[in-house]
């Protein structure tokens, strides 16, 4: 657990030492505050939830998260830290989860100063903080998914900007999976249950309940399977690419 | 002591190092020699267990490096190819960090920081970021990373390389110092190091061990070992008056400087004192006359270029899986 802490902490450090966290923070805050007001509306809808706020997450971190997520190991592998990392006495493990936890940190720091949006609905209205909290969470859960599909990206290239693009196209299919435009476009003969596996992988499906204050557990364990798969199948490709 | 028993290691059909089996032990230094992509880098980055051999075993005081990892690469220090570090942290932080993760806690940490910055001397550009130091103090963060946990196995990856005169000298101090209680394995290309600082030489080329010994019994090897150097004032048939003698072999005529000749010997046998004879007997113009211990480039240039020329597709081969 000890070497998983020091990593997590040089890696988060990092963050800060550079101005890609400020920049990472200030484009999203004034990103979520474009959506949030000027394109969702919220204080034409006259209610006092955040939903306008949450539903557009998905495509804010469609393009912010993979920024973050590009630079995790193909960095490394370029400048050849990767193998000062790697012979140092660490688990392989410990450094996948270390700097995974710190990139997810950096975006749930991101998404707590987003609070005077929560701020501004309370003082307009009594709006069920329960449901706004639940969907913070599930928002924050969701980050990760699309952080942990951008670790695995990263550790496939040395470049970055690949890895970006990469990310940012795997995130989209599975933002997508859920969504009826494409589910529609499934033959009548093919079986429903394929269909329907197809559709529960999609990112849309389980986060438009958790933002609706809808909170079903499976909703959150479907998220934390989903990392750690992308997070094994990190550390899988790590150890096979490390060489060349 | 370290044990390297049929290192075999394999990048798709390219065997890149070729059933490899050497021991080191303790207050050993071991220069590692070999051509660009004789799998110098790679045999480092198999023992230090940052690639899977394909076949075969390496042991570290025991501990086999991919079944124990986390226990033999506590004994290790290691400084890869080009030092690499994190160029936006400041030296202080970058040792720090590395004598964390190496287990330090509390006050040792900043003891071993400052031991290793002290060592090496880094103390003016401690609190300065990485990426703004020039090449030489990059390297010894590098080195200093390597040797803060008093490893019993030092393994550095062309240490000297980009360094000036003055620091090469002092790394090579600091190898020799280190070097007593330890197992020291340098990989380098410049060969008067190997004389300087190594205790023992190996020379690999694509893959295979083709001579392995001291120094010295490596410049044995060399045609120029026991060779009498000679450079005249004048022009001189010296080969009339050495046809008699059976041991030379022959004279060479040195290429860059007119009156200078090296009389070869066969086998290695000595010929100074009848050459030197000869020379007072028939009053050479003589103005330098002395002894050839050998060239290690000699021997180097002999074994490597053996076998490497058939194939120059598998050199560019080599290249990448190395990097």
């Amino acid at each position: 657990m000890g070497s998983l802490v020091i990593i997590f902490k040089r890696e988060l450090g990092s963050y800060f030492a550079t101005p890609l966290a400020y920049i990472f923070i200030v484009i999203f805050l004034i990103s979520n505050g474009i959506f949030t007001f000027d394109l969702g509306g919220l204080y034409v809808r006259g209610q006092a939830d955040l939903l306008p706020f949450f539903s557009f997450h998905p495509w804010l971190y469609l393009f912010m998260v993979p920024a973050i997520g590009m630079s995790l190991w193909a960095d490394e592998r370029k400048t050849g830290t990767i193998e000062l990392l790697l012979t140092l006495p660490v688990r392989l493990s410990d450094v996948v989860v270390g700097k995974f936890l710190a990139a997810w940190a950096l975006t749930g720091i991101a998404l707590a100063l987003t609070f005077p949006i929560w701020l501004t609905v309370n003082y307009l209205g009594d709006p069920d903080n329960g449901v706004i909290l639940a969907a913070y969470i599930g928002s924050w859960f969701m980050a990760g998914g699309f952080l942990s599909i951008a670790s695995c990206m990263s550790a496939c290239t040395k470049n970055s900007v690949i890895a970006f693009i990469l990310t940012v196209s795997i995130c989209f299919l599975f933002v997508i999976m859920g969504s009826p435009i494409l589910l529609d476009a499934f033959p009548s003969w093919f079986p429903q249950i394929l269909v329907d596996a197809f559709s529960a992988m999609g990112f849309l499906t389980h986060f438009d309940s958790i933002a609706k204050g809808v909170l079903d557990i499976r909703d959150f364990l479907f998220f934390s399977v989903f990392i750690a798969a992308w997070l094994m199948a990190s550390a899988i490709v790590i150890e096979m690419k490390k060489a060349n | 002591m370290i044990k390297i028993t049929n290192l075999t290691k394999k990048f798709g059909q390219f065997t890149a190092i070729d059933n490899l089996s050497f021991d080191i032990s303790e207050g050993e230094v071991l220069g590692f020699l070999g051509p660009n992509g004789a799998g110098k880098s790679t045999t480092m980055k198999l023992i230090t267990g940052f690639i899977s051999p394909t076949a075969g075993t390496v042991t570290i005081d025991g501990h086999d490096i991919s079944d124990e990892p986390i226990a033999a690469k506590s004994l290790m220090g290691y400084l890869p190819e080009g030092a690499p570090s994190y160029g936006d942290m400041t030296t202080w932080d970058f040792l720090a960090f590395v004598a964390q993760v190496r287990g330090f806690r509390g006050s040792e940490i900043s003891r071993r920081v400052q031991q290793a910055i002290d060592e090496v001397e880094l103390g003016s550009v401690s609190q300065q970021t990485i990426e703004t130091l020039s090449k030489g103090f990059k390297r010894r963060v590098g080195l200093a990373q390597a040797i803060m946990h008093d490893p019993k196995v030092l393994i550095l990856d062309e240490p000297t390389d980009g360094l000036d005169p003055n620091q090469k000298h002092h790394v090579r101090e600091l190898i020799k110092n280190l070097a007593r209680d330890k197992i020291v394995i340098i990989s380098t290309h410049i060969l008067e190091e190997v004389t300087a600082v190594c205790s023992r030489a190996i020379i690999i080329s694509q893959g295979k061990i083709v001579a392995d010994g001291t120094p010295a019994e490596l410049e044995a090897k060399s045609k120029y070992h026991q060779a009498v150097s000679v450079r005249l004032t004048q022009d001189y048939d010296l080969e009339a008056d050495l046809k008699d003698v059976p041991e030379v072999a022959a004279v060479e005529k040195d290429e860059e400087n007119e009156l200078t000749f090296t009389i070869l010997t066969k086998e290695g046998k000595s010929i100074f004192a009848q050459v030197s004879e000869i020379a007072q007997s028939k009053q050479w113009p003589i103005t330098e006359f002395h002894v050839s211990r050998g060239q290690l480039e000699d021997v180097f240039r002999t074994v490597t270029q053996l076998d490497a020329q058939p194939d120059s597709a598998s050199g560019s081969q080599n290249q990448r899986g190395v990097e």
